[in-house]
């Protein structure tokens, strides 16, 4: 969706995520390159985690203190994106608990909060993005990544795009919406729990006939690919945003670059 | 039945559960009925929704006035010739009780469920007072014919499975023919029934406990399918109501907004086969119904929830609705929970009752997929007070060491972010190279919890923030990236 | 100090209230004076007849079932008639409650009619009921001489003659029209919501009917047929 030419294009920050940045660049590359075509520039402000470990794991401090940070890195741009509905519902759900009864802060934090979108629903809700042009040989399951899903309404966005992919085929699983058992620090406290849960995940990925799973969110992906591949499947997995990018043809979560490429 | 506490060792209980295959096809079971059932009845009453609100609404009114509507319920219950009992705790609850009976001369008394009288350890208590306690709840006959504890707040019998069932009644129900058939449910259902028929009309005293207490008319109200708890309390000498404080509302109107939620949520039902509303002993002119009514209002630790954030949770109407969809209990049941309240609810309601020390696996053991929040008929941010016990657990340093260690060396990392960027993309190199031939490890050190049930996959190496840094000078500088 | 004073004075405190603040103990009594209704479904907001047609579908969907009788003088063939169909006894016991009294059963010699409260003995009971619920098909049964709370319980068959007037929309509606009967703030003993059978899924969630009540629930709707 273009900008009316007198404007100048929104500038967006870019908020990878610690996984994306760490893990899987070309997740970051890929939303890049939705939010151009979208309409928008992009930047990448340095940037560590938006505090969500420690959040859910009772550190308040520590949380506080990265959401300043965060605040302080991205309050400049026109809208702040995340290719992540658990990271980009930690800012925007949760900041404001984090602030509650500081006035001198609340407005600010606020103010940046509605500027907060997870990828998918920027695209579609915000800019009204309603194909992509990219191609995709295969049959897709696409995962509702639990904070995407509740605590953001992200369920329709990426299945509307997806459903424009030249070749792409959309396969639903059964229980797309329940949780695969990553949960963040969970999936390594409690890991036999965290096995069984996402075991059921496969089985309903699998059962799908799907050759490729895409979610919103990093971490569940990396869980869900980790059990399939132990199992010694060879669904490929990916992140939502690869697909809708015509980045399909890199290798997927967890499988080599084959030599030479 | 007893009261043990096993909750510190959830991991081994789950390792367990994860292991007993008939549990496991059991619980399998939960998922299906449960949800569909619920979302068929949601989608079957539009206003579904805004009674949520309107449930939610009428508890927080009752809990910011609880103590006036403490006083008025009792004032009706005295008015109607019963008795209202207040218990501090557990044992003062179950000394009232026994009390009770004693002064009865009660024998044996017989139970409708009561979740509470689980808390306090009631049964072991009569029993080691030479008073009989009859469980006539089905699936809490069945438990305690097996010396078990309920594994959910409405159907405690949810992990057995009904060759269980024949087996235990052919161990305990010695005086029937060994020879007769038991294959059908229907053949388990009418030997209960014959069974437990007996026990209603021998009984001395019934044990209920209470759905809801209303302000306005001294009454207590039962919720069953089952029918057991009206014989319960209709045909003994006394009917004793046990109830924790929260289970106050003001009026019949506001139950009734609170009946059209709790069915729905718990089984789908439009309503419950019997909602009873039991107000005082018999009247004078009654033919029938008990000659005494005692209300024993419990408050074990709950007073003390109204002070803070966990003031939320006091709200809970026993739906059993965040279980039924809890991806957690779905995999390791009731059971693992490690004591009476199992799920979502005893994640929240379990260490402020037997403290955060012995309770702190559970809000631990959640995904925070926020499932439970989202079916919640009062409305409960489930998630939001687990992690209100996880800070509580962080300030007094119960945090597990390699948690707490992990967190910290993450958390000075990323409070720095001169150290992180470099520091990050070095690692991520080195993972990636070592990483490299397969895509992916099967071990790794420092992630044993990931790498013993799936693989780590390789990073790509180096990270976004310096590729994206390379990409815009390259850009500057002409060069096409 | 009392438990009582403990546990009161403990709530009092975490609520950092002293139970003496006049604007909230005018909030109470105005709320339970005023009993507001909150929301009440829209499903029976309908006439007379719809209401009945709605109370009729629900008692079924409950799986119950439904006799309706053009007048009361038919329910004793009504009776005879269940009972015949089943292959019971031709005997039933009822209450004192002078709509049942009052009714022809001369008019069925061979039904034997048995008056006061069970003690189990008895295969089919019949009770009238206080009122019907169109919203969820539900029938409220009070108690006292009249209607015993055991005949509600321990016949395995339970028969509830219900006047098509006597038919609500819903809950609401029965409580207005029980504080006009028992005054406001007042009960009889029990007040019994019945809706459908006795039932219990606690073995392997499998739906039985006849747990502990009556295996079988019929109403006889008498009237506006």
């Amino acid at each position: 969706m273009p900008s009316p030419s007198a404007q100048r294009p929104p500038l967006v920050g870019l908020f990878a995520t610690c996984l994306v940045d760490t893990m899987r660049p070309s997740v970051g590359f890929a939303a890049a390159t939705l939010i151009e075509a979208a309409g928008c520039e992009v930047d990448v402000p340095r940037q560590t985690c938006c505090g969500q470990p420690a959040f859910n794991s009772g550190d308040r401090a520590t949380t506080r203190a990265l959401a300043e940070q965060t605040i302080a890195a991205f309050e400049t741009f026109d809208y702040v994106v995340v290719p992540s509905g658990s990271c980009a519902g930690m800012i925007k759900a949760h900041y404001p608990e984090l602030f509650v009864g500081e006035p001198d802060w609340m407005p600010r934090v606020e103010r940046f909060c509605a500027k907060v979108f997870e990828l998918m629903s920027f695209l579609v809700d915000v800019r009204g993005m309603t194909s992509v042009a990219a191609a995709y040989e295969g049959t897709v399951t696409y995962h509702d990544s639990c904070s995407g899903l509740r605590e953001l309404g992200v369920k329709g966005q990426p299945r509307k795009l997806l459903a424009s992919v030249e070749g792409l085929e959309l396969a639903e699983m059964a229980d797309s919406d329940v949780c695969c058992g990553f949960g963040g620090t969970f999936c390594v406290k409690y890991p036999d729990v965290s096995g069984a849960i996402v075991e059921k995940k496969a089985v309903n990925i699998l059962a799908s006939g799907a050759d490729t799973l895409v979610a919103g969110d990093l971490g569940c992906l990396m869980n869900m690919a980790g059990k399939l591949q132990r199992m010694g499947k060879t669904v490929a997995v990916r992140h939502v945003a690869e697909v809708l990018a015509g980045q399909g043809g890199e290798p997927a979560i967890g499988v080599a670059r084959k030599a030479g490429s | 039945m007893s009261v043990q506490i096993t909750s510190p060792r959830f991991k081994d209980n789950a390792k367990q559960a994860l292991a007993d295959a008939p549990l496991q096809a059991a619980l399998a079971k939960v998922g299906p009925g449960f949800i569909g059932r619920r979302a068929a009845a949601r989608d079957l009453l539009p206003e579904f929704d805004a009674l949520r609100d309107s449930a939610r609404d009428i508890k927080n009114h009752t809990l910011a006035h609880l103590d006036l509507y403490l006083e008025r319920f009792e004032e009706k219950v005295t008015a109607a010739g019963g008795h209202v009992h207040f218990a501090v705790d557990a044992a003062e609850a179950r000394d009232i009780v026994t009390r009770i009976c004693r002064d009865l001369g009660a024998k044996t008394v017989t139970k409708g469920k009561s979740m509470v009288s689980e808390e306090i350890g009631l049964n072991d208590h009569l029993a080691a007072n030479g008073i009989e306690p009859v469980e006539t709840d089905l699936g809490e006959y069945l438990i305690q014919i097996r010396g078990e504890a309920p594994s959910h707040i409405i159907a405690p019998a949810i992990h057995l499975n009904k060759e269980q069932v024949e087996a235990d009644f052919r161990r305990v129900h010695t005086h029937l023919p060994p020879e007769r058939n038991l294959t059908e449910p229907t053949a388990l259902l009418a030997e209960a029934r014959g069974e437990l028929r007996a026990k209603f009309l021998a009984a001395d005293v019934g044990i209920t406990g209470a759905n809801f207490l209303v302000a306005e008319t001294g009454t207590s109200i039962i919720v069953t399918n089952e029918g057991n708890g009206d014989l319960t309390q209709t045909l003994p000498k006394a009917h004793i109501v046990l109830a924790s404080l929260e289970k106050l509302v003001p009026t019949l109107e506001d139950v009734s907004q609170l009946l059209r939620v709790l069915a729905r949520s718990a089984t789908g039902q439009e309503m419950s086969v019997y909602t009873t509303f039991s107000t005082g002993p018999r009247r004078p002119e009654d033919l029938d119904g008990p000659g005494e009514y005692h209300v024993v209002i419990l408050d074990n630790g709950r007073s003390g929830m109204l002070a803070g954030q966990l003031r939320e949770m006091l709200r809970c109407i026993r739906c059993g609705a965040c279980m039924n969809h809890c991806p957690v209990y779905h995999a390791v049941g009731g059971h693992a929970y490690g004591w009476v309240y199992p799920g979502p609810m005893g994640a929240v309601l379990t260490p402020s009752i037997i403290g955060i020390e012995k309770g702190a696996n559970l809000p631990n053991a959640s995904t925070f997929c926020g499932r439970c929040e989202e079916v919640c008929p009062v409305r409960i941010p489930l998630p939001k007070l687990m992690r209100h016990w996880r800070e509580k657990e962080f300030e007094r340093h119960l945090t597990p060491a390699p948690v707490r260690y992990g967190l910290g060396v993450w958390s000075f990392v990323a409070r720095r972010g001169w150290l992180y960027r470099p520091a990050t993309d070095l690692a991520m190199r080195l993972l990636a190279l070592a990483g490299k031939a397969k895509g992916r490890f099967t071990s790794l050190p420092l992630a044993g919890g990931w790498t013993k049930v799936r693989d780590f996959p390789a990073p790509e190496g180096g990270t976004f923030q310096a590729q994206w840094q390379a990409r815009k000078a390259a850009r500057r500088t002409g060069r096409v990236s | 100090m009392s438990s009582r004073e403990t546990v009161l004075g403990s709530v009092r405190r975490a609520l950092g209230v002293s139970g003496q603040e006049a604007p909230r103990r005018q909030e109470v009594a105005d709320r339970i004076a005023g009993h507001p209704r909150g929301i009440v479904p829209a499903r029976a907001d309908l006439p007379a007849a719809g209401q009945i047609a709605l109370f009729k579908q629900m008692v079924v969907a409950a799986a119950g079932s439904v006799d309706h009788l053009p007048d009361a003088a038919s329910v004793p063939a009504a009776v005879a008639a269940y009972l015949r169909g089943r292959n019971l006894p031709l005997s039933i016991l009822r209450g004192q409650d002078p709509r049942l009294a009052d009714l022809p059963w001369s008019r069925e010699p061979t039904l034997d009619v048995w008056v006061g409260p069970s003690d189990g003995r008895q295969l089919a009971g019949l009770s009238h009921a206080f009122a019907g619920i169109a919203e969820s098909g539900t029938l409220v049964m009070v108690s006292g001489p009249d209607n015993p709370s055991t005949l509600n319980l321990l016949p395995d068959h339970h028969l509830i003659v219900v006047r098509a007037e006597e038919i609500t929309g819903n809950y609401e509606a029965v409580w207005d029209r029980l504080r006009a009967t028992y005054g406001a703030g007042l009960l009889p003993r029990t007040v019994n919501w019945i809706t459908g059978p006795s039932r219990s899924a606690d073995i392997e969630q499998t739906l039985l009917l006849g747990a502990h009540g009556p295996r079988s629930l019929h109403v006889l709707l008498v009237g506006a047929l």
